[in-house]
């Protein structure tokens, strides 16, 4: 299985009464708890740790977007990608993603994903999210009703922009341009795999059956709370005659690792309350902008009274905030090195995962315990669990990129090319 | 033309009228000269007091815009020029072309671009509390982004008066309803989003019909001082009337005297 090292980028210095004093961490929240100066160190180290994660053999780092947003200081990820295409070497840069619906035209997409890929020889899974309600139509105005339309739109002429080698027009309902002609072009060919990120539409399962994508369950609530949803998911891949390959299917679990249960209990609880108690503080009027949510998922949610109470603690963000009880929930899985391998185990075999991504960083986890946490990780539970699944299954949705020895070293210039060599054309 | 159509009303017909190859229903009530009515957030789940007032002495007619309850359609209209035809299109189905037009809300927004972009197709206008402008400096109130079971207290003054008016008439699906509920919310959405902003105010100046204002004082949504807005931009002869212990659907919280103040103005 592939074991993908996740990062959110939250603002690790929001009050401890942020809870109280504030109704929201996203869309409305307050200018004056941001202090650039800060946030400088922040993103240095979050970019360490990314950095961090990659040499320590996890197959990919992710990063993904998030607008007016205190958990998620990446309104462009792609920005992050670049660095991480630069000072990694064989990891893949997993983009998690580019909201296809904010961009305009959506060809800007298909153009910085295309020159990720160049720049990291191939290394670029593209991640196309249709973006939650805060981040779409809150924070970018996008119309609700429209959104979904768009967002397909945009996916079709980012693919049609990638796979057509000769300039053409889109006469699309949203987007017209008369010379499609990125330059340049990925790398990998077609085009990188492709994952969608998605709540738990029956929807969005039939539409990356169809086109043959990764759909990735990021949730915040653990295995428990997401086992509804992926076995949901794999039902309708059942009934739709696809095969059960565990590649199809990316989850999101938060997870910390220690040389004692007790001591993994005793140094991830003040970043995992602060992340459900804090990050996850968000107003429940920017929930449900009327269309985000398709006719037919509402009919379901109205109609079944357990996905209702689901739905309910997603939507309404209606929170479990105390270490024990996020714990006995499943937000977090946290223990030895053993422990957390069997979970993880169970948790890849129970909803067939093969492709985990992990938030070893989370709140305001300080920067050596990301990395003790990442290095625990990477030398005793991933020799546990990362041979799951290799024989059986082909992982058809994995970078395909250009050999490493053809690969571009970066390194900074010698001395000794700031003089012309003696043949050089002075013009 | 079927009766009781309207969840059982007395002497309610109802009737369904296609645009765009999509049904809308069209009820009516009442004789005499006709007036049409175009519901506001929310639509409308039955006949309503205030409805009911205006057929004592009007022929009132009450097309469904498309996606409100009772229609379909808003899901083909992607621009401000595609509603406006649509409700050009919607009106003249139901025989109101040329006929006066009472519009409350979103209603309002569409009454007020349909009399300024079809010249001839409405007599004399009511805008009750009208969206479709904004002004940054006194910014309309955000109807979708309130809390679970807030919205109809910002939108009428007693909130019963809301849930009254979009409930499903006795004996009909309740999630069914909800369903139309939420629909009628993105059709208004979608014709709205994210500003209440149309463009209208630009086309207001071509209104030639006599409008009349009507804003609720206890109006949550659009505040007062867009009534004069919209006077200063229509340039004909425009009466403002305030209602007292009203809120943004002035007509659901104070029927009679909405009504009352509608005849006294088409009449004179």
């Amino acid at each position: 299985m592939k074991l993908l090292w996740f990062h959110l980028m939250p603002y690790t210095e929001l009050p401890d009464d942020f809870r109280e004093k504030n109704p929201s961490v996203w869309v409305d929240i307050d200018s004056g708890l941001f202090d650039p100066r800060r946030a400088h160190h922040m993103y240095n180290d979050f970019m360490d740790e990314l950095e961090f994660a990659s040499q320590w053999g996890f197959d990919g780092v992710c990063v993904n977007e998030h607008h007016s947003n205190g958990y998620g200081l990446m309104p462009s990820p792609n920005l992050i990608a670049s660095t991480l295409a630069r000072r990694t070497e064989d990891t893949a840069i997993c983009v998690m993603g580019n909201s296809l619906a904010l961009y305009n035209p959506p060809t800007r997409v298909a153009e910085e994903f295309a020159m990720l890929d160049c720049i990291s020889g191939g290394r670029l899974i593209a991640g196309f999210p249709v973006g939650s309600p805060m981040d779409t139509c809150y924070a970018f105005g996008q119309n609700p009703s429209l959104l979904r339309p768009r967002y397909l739109e945009a996916h079709d002429l980012v693919m049609r922009a990638w796979t057509t080698p000769e300039p053409f027009a889109f006469n699309g309902r949203f987007n017209q341009q008369r010379y499609v002609n990125i330059w340049p072009r990925p790398i990998q060919d077609p085009h990188p795999p492709i994952w969608i990120p998605g709540g738990g539409s029956v929807e969005t399962w039939q539409w990356c059956a169809k086109m043959d994508y990764v759909y990735s369950y990021l949730s915040y609530f653990g295995y428990k709370a997401g086992r509804r949803t992926v076995h949901g998911f794999w039902k309708e891949m059942d009934r739709l005659g696809k095969d059960r390959n565990p590649y199809r299917a990316g989850f999101l679990q938060f997870v910390g690792v220690a040389e004692t249960a007790r001591q993994a209990k005793e140094l991830y609880r003040e970043a995992a309350e602060y992340f459900y108690g804090r990050c996850l503080h968000v107003d429940s009027r920017f929930a449900a902008p009327p269309g985000y949510t398709t006719e037919a998922t509402v009919r379901a949610r109205v109609e079944s009274q357990v996905v209702k109470a689901a739905s309910k603690a997603i939507g309404r963000y209606d929170v479990a905030i105390t270490f024990e009880e996020i714990l006995d929930k499943g937000y977090v899985i946290v223990g030895t090195p053993d422990e957390v391998a069997a979970r993880l185990r169970e948790l890849a075999l129970d909803l067939n995962i093969g492709q985990l991504m992990m938030l070893l960083q989370y709140g305001n986890m300080p920067k050596d315990l990301v990395a003790y946490n990442t290095k625990l990780f990477a030398e005793e539970v991933m020799p546990q669990i990362s041979g799951l699944f290799d024989d059986e299954w082909e992982n058809r949705w994995w970078p395909n990129p250009m050999p490493t020895q053809q690969r571009a070293v970066p390194q900074a210039l010698p001395e000794s090319l700031s003089q012309p060599s003696p043949g050089a054309r002075l013009q | 033309m079927t009766r009781g159509g309207a969840g059982g009303a007395d002497g309610v017909g109802a009737r369904t009228v296609e645009v765009n190859g999509r049904s809308c229903r069209v009820w009516e009530k009442g004789a005499g000269e006709p007036v049409g009515f175009l519901a506001g957030i929310g639509g409308l789940g039955g006949w309503t007091p205030f409805l009911d007032r205006l057929a004592e002495r009007r022929r009132v007619i009450v097309p469904s815009l498309p996606g409100f309850p009772g229609a379909q359609g808003h899901d083909l209209l992607d621009t401000q020029l595609d509603w406006i035809l649509a409700v050009q299109d919607l009106l003249e189905a139901a025989g109101l072309a040329g006929a006066d037009l009472v519009g409350s809300s979103v209603g309002a927004a569409l009454a007020a671009d349909v009399a300024a972009c079809g010249r001839g197709m409405v007599r004399r206008l009511v805008l009750i509390g009208p969206l479709g402008v904004f002004d940054e400096a006194e910014p309309i109130a955000d109807v979708w982004a309130q809390r679970p079971g807030d919205l109809p207290g910002m939108v009428c003054a007693e909130p019963a008066n809301f849930q009254a008016a979009v409930a499903a008439p006795e004996g009909e699906d309740a999630i069914e309803a909800q369903v139309l509920l939420l629909r009628a919310h993105e059709a208004a959405a979608r014709l709205l989003w994210p500003l209440s902003d149309t463009g209208l105010a630009r086309r207001l100046p071509r209104v030639r019909a006599r409008v009349m204002l009507v804003w609720g004082e206890a109006d949550r949504v659009v505040p007062f001082g867009y009534a004069s807005r919209f006077s200063e931009l229509l340039r004909g002869e425009t009466r403002i009337e305030r209602v007292p212990g009203a809120g943004h659907l002035a007509e659901l919280d104070a029927p009679d005297d909405v009504a009352g103040r509608i005849h006294a103005f088409l009449d004179s």
